[in-house]
């Protein structure tokens, strides 16, 4: 099977069987990370730009090292090191990255829909590493393969949603992908953060956050966005954390094998109490790190003309 | 498809059988004893062919001998180009690769480009000290300068002839067969 695909832009352009393709490619180059000599000379002669508008070491990083995993040359662009300080436009940046001859750009950007803006007008492809508050695709990617491998399936879970829905990507890709694959997903957060009209994603919403993690087999905590609180969204973190932080009092309520995620960088003892984003039952966080290398080599792979 | 492709038996399951008797005895004649010694099976057919040869030598020298499972699907030159491609499945070598004499096992030897693939996926686990090759299959037709140390028959063919080597493991019957005009 190939995928038949230019760009990967978000979770819901992709079709069941196309993320299951990109989960099973996933799963086998797991293992090249774990060898001595952790490169495979498949993408030899490849070009991937990581063009990043905005801070990230996470996904970065995860896209160059997958990159260089399978021998491509891998370059990484910020904003702050480019003629964006110059004011060159988005459009004119990437016509000239065109020029160059890549086979992949990776991009990041503040505003949502700029990666859906590049992959129209240039010819290579595009994968949206996350543009504002739309999508982060291939985090959805990561979770749900870290889901898989920890639940056997994604159908039939219900997976809880925490914090602050509203400005959130990883949230909304989740939110997509979890549901294609047959899972229910239970939202909660402050109203101020809740989306309006967001039931209208096949999900249920709670405001109190007890409610959504009662029986849920998956808690994935969000990020809460420090830069947020001068948008008066929120009182104050110590408010938010008395709420919404994941303890050891709240986490009993869901079930007994649930796992803990969160996409990180964590906020210890605002949206997660250090002792469960440590605890080894229960915490998959570093093992979600850890899939987003196979995930993105999957995806450079696929792209560039590899199937399965 | 759909047209009716005329193909004929050239080795049933005791013929299978005893070609790997036979490379089970050679390769332990040829390394002198099982010291030092690991088998490698190419996926797919590689790899139940080399767990065969696993039981054989284990029954023959007594004692264990290690299998690694390599897919070769990264390391092919032809990712980019070609359109009939394989599943990119999972490596497996529990082992150290250094100093060992390694005997990769596939089915068919053809044009050579697998084991040439697999040599470089190897030699990324480590320094063996020797490669030899045993496959069920030789057809001829190389493109490169390989051959093997361990052939279980040699079956000249055209090139519009496919060979398959059918197992009971992946489609319930062991047989190889030669499919006229395929292309």
């Amino acid at each position: 099977m190939k995928l038949e695909k230019k760009d990967i832009l978000g979770i819901q352009d992709l079709s069941v069987g196309e993320i299951n393709l990109i989960l099973a490619t996933a799963e086998s180059f797991l293992e090249i990370s774990t060898r001595e000599i952790k490169k495979v000379p498949t993408l030899r002669g490849k070009t991937v730009i990581n063009l990043f508008f905005e801070a990230s070491t996470r996904t970065r990083t995860s896209f160059e090292i997958a990159g260089k995993r399978l021998s491509a040359d891998t370059i990484n662009i910020s904003a702050s090191t480019s003629s964006v300080v110059k004011g060159e436009t988005l459009i004119d940046t990437a016509r000239n990255l065109e020029a160059m001859n890549p086979d992949v750009i990776v991009i990041r950007h503040s505003a949502a829909g700029a990666p859906r803006l590049l992959a129209s007008l240039i010819r290579q492809s595009i994968i949206n590493a996350g543009d504002g508050a739309h999508e982060h695709p291939s985090q959805a990617l990561l979770d749900m393969m870290t889901i898989k491998e920890k639940k056997g399936a994604i159908a039939g879970l219900k997976v809880a949603i925490i914090g602050d829905i509203a400005h959130s990507r990883v949230a909304r890709s989740n939110i997509y992908g979890l549901t294609k694959m047959g899972a229910s997903v239970a939202l909660a957060g402050p109203a101020t953060m809740m989306p309006r009209d967001i039931e209208q994603m096949g999900i249920t919403v709670h405001n109190k956050m007890e409610e959504a993690i009662s029986n849920a087999d998956v808690v994935m905590m969000l990020r809460i966005q420090l830069e947020r609180q001068k948008q008066n969204i929120f009182p104050s973190l110590r408010e938010y954390s008395q709420h919404y932080c994941l303890n050891r009092r709240n986490i009993a309520l869901a079930k007994k094998d649930a796992i803990v995620m969160h996409p990180g960088p964590i906020n210890r003892g605002v949206e997660i109490s250090p002792d469960i984003a440590d605890d080894p039952d229960r915490s998959v966080i570093l093992d979600q790190v850890n899939k987003g290398v196979a995930v993105r080599m999957a995806l450079l792979y696929l792209l560039t003309g590899g199937s399965q | 498809m759909g047209e009716k492709k005329s193909f004929k038996t050239v080795m049933d399951r005791d013929g299978i059988d005893r070609c790997l008797t036979r490379i089970a005895y050679e390769i332990l004649e040829k390394n002198k004893g099982m010291d030092d010694l690991v088998l490698v099976g190419i996926r797919t057919g590689g790899v139940f062919l080399a767990e065969r040869l696993k039981k054989k030598i284990s029954g023959i020298e007594g004692g264990d001998i290690s299998l690694g499972i390599l897919d070769v699907t990264l390391y092919r030159d032809d990712i980019s180009t070609s359109y009939k491609k394989q599943h990119p499945g999972k490596t497996d070598i529990t082992f150290s690769l250094d100093g060992k004499k390694v005997v990769l096992v596939d089915d068919v030897l053809f044009t050579g480009r697998t084991i040439r693939a697999a040599m470089d996926a190897l030699i990324d686990f480590g320094r063996p000290k020797m490669i030899q090759l045993a496959v069920l299959i030789d057809r001829g037709h190389r493109e490169l300068p390989i051959r093997a140390d361990f052939v279980g028959k040699n079956l000249p063919s055209s090139l519009w002839e496919a060979v398959t080597v059918n197992l009971v493991e992946k489609n319930g019957i062991d047989e190889v067969i030669i499919v006229e005009d395929a292309k």
